[in-house]
């Protein structure tokens, strides 16, 4: 019987490495995987690039890794934001190396990892100092930049609902990056609010498949802040 | 800014309902952070345009009353909002591909800077920031069939934001077509920045007075 619910963080966590890439879900305070990315800090991989639209708000989790000096470097899109003191800090101080990527880059380029595509030309960002360094091609009359694909070593995902095949749905503007990260993540853990019985999720509204997962862990925290 | 100017330049408001005004049913919008937000506002409820949010929403509503706030939905300025009737979510990857596959008719942004030849500057503030958000705007100004920009025609020490040549870091080469400033309505073509519309009590000249770039009428 395939089950790949676990009942404790550490188990969840096995195996992550130091030197991990780190694909963390999440848009504002909807849809991050916050209780994973505490086993994250418990469990005590070191060395990680983290992968995340935002470099983390306030001094709690995704800010909390960094700030422990947990995080080599962060790849992302958007990461001066409101609240964003730590990475400020420790950016300002030359502690960690920045990577940013154009959101729909970084999306695709996550997407292509989990589809097998090694790297993809795309007009986004031609022209700008996102490019420099990169290959630009003219194709179909239009120039275009090499980008490669994202992979993960580890996904921290999160869900609505999950059934023990690791099916998932999600909940409105909590699907973001979620879907794409779990594709392009190597060991794909999940926590979910919700349990669903096998079956009892609708084939026709799965979201991500149960193939792109490997664990899940019942968190029902509630909502998010508001 | 002389009193003229000053007296009948158009309010942040009034500038989103012009734009707002030229949005016809059926168009499929993206509107960036600021004023672009504001333009939602300014579509009639019986237009059918359907508002797609970068972080996974298509046929986005307005912001929910206080008692009435769904917690999982926000936008991409991570304001809550609410989701039409016949609206839909996907994830990001899906969400840019509307937005890169050029299935979006119309992408309102703000700008720093944009030049006559439709280059935009929109994310970085200064050529020395080496830590800007360049969020989806890259995305948005290369992938949308139509870019218009909407900004304040000069800075607030009057500088002029319609130039020759952007000083700020681009965020895309070529991409504007229409400009909506508190002066004035211009549109991007292969000569340059031509004028469609000045505020009353402004003439050209003045209006050239007020730009880094040549204008045609």
């Amino acid at each position: 019987m395939i089950d790949k619910f676990v009942t404790n963080m550490a188990d969840a966590m096995s195996g992550i490495a130091d030197g991990a890439t780190v694909l963390v879900g999440g848009f504002g305070q909807v849809g991050q995987p916050n209780a994973l990315i505490e086993a994250l800090i418990e469990h005590g991989a070191k060395d990680l690039t983290v992968v995340a639209n935002n470099a983390g708000t306030g001094r709690a989790g995704l800010a909390r890794l960094m700030e422990l000096g947990r995080v080599r470097r962060i790849v992302c899109s958007f990461p001066r934001s409101t609240g964003s003191v730590v990475f400020e800090e420790l950016y300002a101080a030359g502690k960690i190396e920045l990577e940013i990527v154009p959101q729909g880059t970084l999306a695709e380029r996550m997407r292509a990892a989990g589809a097998g595509v090694r790297a993809f030309y795309t007009p986004t960002a031609v022209g700008t100092k996102l490019a420099e360094g990169k290959e630009v091609r003219e194709i179909g009359g239009t120039n275009c930049v090499l980008e490669t694909a994202l992979h993960g070593d580890v996904a921290l995902v999160e869900c609505w609902t999950a059934d023990r095949w690791g099916n998932l749905v999600f909940r409105s503007s909590g699907r973001n990056f979620n879907p794409v990260m779990a594709m392009a993540g190597k060991l794909t853990i999940v926590q979910t609010q919700h349990v669903a019985e096998l079956g009892e999720l609708d084939p026709e509204v799965i979201v991500t498949p149960g193939i792109f997962v490997n664990r899940v862990i019942h968190v029902p925290y509630g909502d998010p802040p508001l | 800014m002389s009193d003229a100017v000053k007296n009948s330049a158009w309010s942040r408001a009034e500038m989103a309902a012009k734009v707002a005004a030229a949005i016809p049913e059926g168009w499929y919008v993206n509107l960036g952070i600021g004023i672009p937000t504001l333009v939602a506002d300014f579509v009639p409820a019986t237009r059918e345009v359907v508002i797609h949010s970068e972080n996974g929403l298509l046929g986005m509503g307005p912001a929910p009353a206080k008692d009435a706030i769904d917690p999982w939905l926000i936008n991409a300025g991570k304001q809550h909002v609410t989701l039409r009737t016949g609206g839909s979510y996907m994830h990001h990857a899906d969400s840019f591909a509307m937005i890169r596959g050029g299935h979006i008719d119309l992408c309102v942004l703000g700008a720093f800077e944009v030049a006559s030849n439709g280059d935009i500057a929109n994310w970085a503030t200064s050529v020395n920031d080496t830590a800007p958000a360049v969020g989806g705007a890259m995305d948005l100004a290369v992938g949308a069939k139509r870019l218009w920009v909407v900004m304040e025609h000069t800075t607030k020490d009057g500088r002029p934001r319609l130039v020759d040549q952007c000083q700020y870091p681009l965020t895309a080469l070529a991409a504007v077509d229409r400009i909506y400033t508190n002066l004035a309505v211009l549109d991007v073509v292969e000569s340059g920045f031509v004028v469609r519309e000045i505020i009353d009590g402004v003439s050209f000249d003045e209006l050239q007075a007020r730009t880094g770039a040549r204008l045609s009428q």
